[in-house]
């Protein structure tokens, strides 16, 4: 999926530029060169800005909070006073700087809360999860594809096995059961324990069903990889499992984990959106861009923004990302062996609607 | 032949077995609650609690309500809490709405994915294929929730060309049918359009270095016949197998917050208002027969895959 359709051209050209350089700048030089992802780089990180501005924006422009609720107040518009939501629960519109960045995207229900403030805070609660489960997934599938390809026999059965099972179930359908049921009741095993509301849950049930997709090419590269003779050389000096796993071979897994880990980010965080669009994620009162478009669908009619900005957000992030991902393919690894569409494709359609879904 | 699909048959029971036990464990080990005090309500005597544990066996062991469990799927026995009504017969009812999505969306989606995937690789490079490219991706980063809030705002609400919600029963009205079932088909067929046409134009761009390509070339065959004959038809294999994942994973997916987003009465809004209603039975029923059809269809779909493939079944043997 190359953005830039010559990408070999630019592998070709950056030798003969640049003299004697490593494989990492060499590839920080394809990317640089790759404009559409550099744009969508910058954009990420603006939205990252965006989010991480939440309690400024929230105590100096809006002075309010993310749940606060303004039901029965008025806001001085123009001179004007005017219900943040009028009698018939019709929270009120985006009014820009009109009331001093008050309401700056309106109120977000009958509830009269903050949509702005709502959006960063939420913002926040959707990055968060969306990194921490790409983190854990990225970790927990390079040590099972690590010990599965590296070990073989009975350890790579068990852990194939696995895998095949947990990537056979409706995802969706499974991860909103065990959302809804950690929510009701939280989770309690041995000393850990949580509660319902806990932004926990939604990452650990994140986390159970993303793992395969990451899992399972990479054990199919490490089979590969441990065939190869700098393998068979380390072992030959008398190196140990441990030192053959994580010194040789995980080092040659690192364009593959990069790749991955940001295309996981955007997968996960249509997988969040979509448990906790259906009610089965974040709970309240958190928010998150998932569980405001929920708040939002039920005004459509009447104001629609309410739920197409926190999409569009969601939107945004994404695409940002998963082209930033597929610049770095391009840059780290030219001859793109690594085969994501196989498999980064298919976790989106059965987690959101995403499946990028 | 016939190895290959006994063995491959009986993987299938395995991973049934391990799907309906994930699914056991989920709803009765992992929640920290007892399903009796929640179906008592919270202002309930002990003895209330008492009677419904016993009714509903939570107090039983383990093993036995699983057992339990799976005698009634399989008897068809499985009944919602409250009302008592067969989950089987609401499953049945709804079959017919998350079928009319599912089907109308895929073929919408292989005939405009393959069409694009087709267009972008043949001037791969080209300014078509950019565009192209550019489309896909924003296709495969759109998600559901926020496609079908736009077009329901600007083509129903606004200006009002299409119907809201609710689905019609095929054999009801056909053109009531079509015209409330177009907007979910295009929210649920965007994605996969963008990801089938970046996986078709990848598989021709590899096909067409192949030797047989330029022995067909050499042979003086026309340039469409080429592609048509020779690359697209040999590009398509791997979109069968990629289908077969596909379709199951999309009607237990995507499929459902569609359903939910234009209120179309199919499995998944059962589903969905069966879970905030904390209502165990009907959303074990959906996850189990959901996780069978899947897994039913990947079996098929791998059969299919090794009588057409030959590579596939002697390869088999040795790999895994």
């Amino acid at each position: 999926m190359a953005i830039d359709p010559q990408p070999e051209a630019a592998a070709v050209a950056a030798p003969t530029a640049g003299g004697e350089r490593g494989p990492w700048s060499l590839a920080a030089r394809r990317f640089v060169r790759n404009r559409v992802a550099v744009a969508f780089l910058v954009l990420f990180f603006l939205i990252v800005l965006f989010v991480l501005a939440a309690p400024l924006w929230a105590d100096h422009v809006a002075h309010t909070g993310p749940n606060k609720t303004h039901t029965l107040q008025q806001l001085t518009v123009g001179g004007e006073k005017r219900d943040v939501v009028n009698v018939e629960g019709q929270p009120i519109g985006p009014q820009l700087f009109a009331a001093d960045g008050m309401f700056f995207l309106g109120a977000d229900s009958r509830l009269g809360r903050d949509e702005m403030v709502r959006l960063m805070y939420g913002g926040r609660t959707s990055l968060l999860i969306g990194i921490t489960t790409a983190l854990i997934t990225t970790a927990l599938a390079v040590i099972l594809g690590l010990l599965a390809g590296y070990y073989r026999g009975w350890i790579d059965t068990v852990i194939a096995r696995t895998l095949d099972i947990l990537w056979s179930l409706p995802v969706l359908l499974v991860g909103i059961a065990l959302g809804v049921t950690l929510a009701v009741g939280g989770l309690k095993i041995g000393p850990l324990e949580l509660s319902g509301g806990s932004l926990w849950i939604p990452i650990i049930v994140i986390c159970v069903f993303t793992v395969p997709y990451i899992a399972r090419p990479i054990r199919g590269e490490v089979l590969s990889l441990s065939n190869k003779e700098f393998v068979e050389a380390a072992v030959a000096q008398g190196a140990g499992p441990l030192r053959v796993m994580f010194g040789e071979i995980l080092p040659n897994l690192a364009s593959t984990i990069i790749v991955f880990f940001t295309l996981t980010i955007a997968n996960n965080m249509l997988f969040e959106a979509g448990l906790s669009f259906l009610g089965a994620g974040v709970q309240p009162p958190n928010s998150s861009w998932g569980t405001m478009i929920t708040v939002g669908v039920d005004l459509l009619n009447t104001q629609p923004l309410l739920a197409i900005i926190p999409g569009t957000m969601i939107m945004l992030t994404v695409l940002s990302l998963n082209i930033v991902g597929d610049g770095l393919r391009d840059a780290l690894d030219p001859r793109s062996k690594i085969d994501l569409e196989a498999h980064t494709g298919t976790v989106a359609t059965k987690a959101s609607g995403a499946a990028a879904i | 032949m016939a190895r290959f699909v006994i063995r491959r048959l009986a993987g299938m029971i395995a991973v049934l077995f391990a799907v309906s036990v994930i699914v056991f464990v989920i709803f009765n080990v992992v929640p920290n609650t007892n399903p009796a005090q929640l179906l008592a309500g919270k202002n309930s005597t002990p003895v209330l609690v008492k009677s419904i544990e016993e009714e509903w066996g939570f107090d039983n062991s383990l093993p036995e309500q699983y057992l339990t469990m799976m005698k009634k799927i399989f008897t068809g026995e499985l009944t919602s809490y409250k009302p008592r009504i067969s989950v089987d017969e609401q499953i049945i009812e709804r079959i017919p709405a998350t079928f009319s999505l599912s089907i109308g969306a895929a073929i919408i989606w292989l005939f405009f994915g393959l069409l694009l995937g087709y267009l972008s690789a043949l001037r791969a490079g080209g300014w078509l294929d950019r565009f192209l490219t550019g489309f896909a991706i924003a296709g495969i980063s759109i998600p559901v929730f926020l496609i079908a809030p736009v077009l329901l705002y600007f083509l129903t609400y606004k200006l009002e060309i299409f119907p809201n919600a609710q689905y019609v029963p095929l054999t009801e009205n056909p053109s009531e049918w079509l015209s409330h079932l177009i907007l979910p088909w295009v929210t649920l067929a965007i994605l996969s359009i963008g990801f089938y046409s970046r996986v078709l134009r990848s598989n021709m761009l590899d096909v067409m270095n192949e030797d047989y390509v330029r022995t067909a070339r050499a042979k003086g065959l026309s340039e469409r016949r080429v592609m048509s004959r020779h690359v697209l038809r040999n590009s398509l294999v791997p979109i069968v197998t990629l289908f077969g994942l596909d379709f199951g994973a999309t009607i237990a997916g995507t499929a459902i917050i569609t359903e939910y987003l234009y209120s179309l009465n199919g499995i998944g809004l059962y589903a969905i208002e069966a879970v905030q209603k904390f209502e165990l039975p009907p959303v074990m029923g959906v996850t189990i027969y959901g996780a069978f059809f899947v897994v039913f269809v990947n079996a098929l779909v791998d059969i299919a895959y090794a009588y057409l493939d030959p590579r596939v079944r002697l390869g088999e043997s040795g790999a895994s």
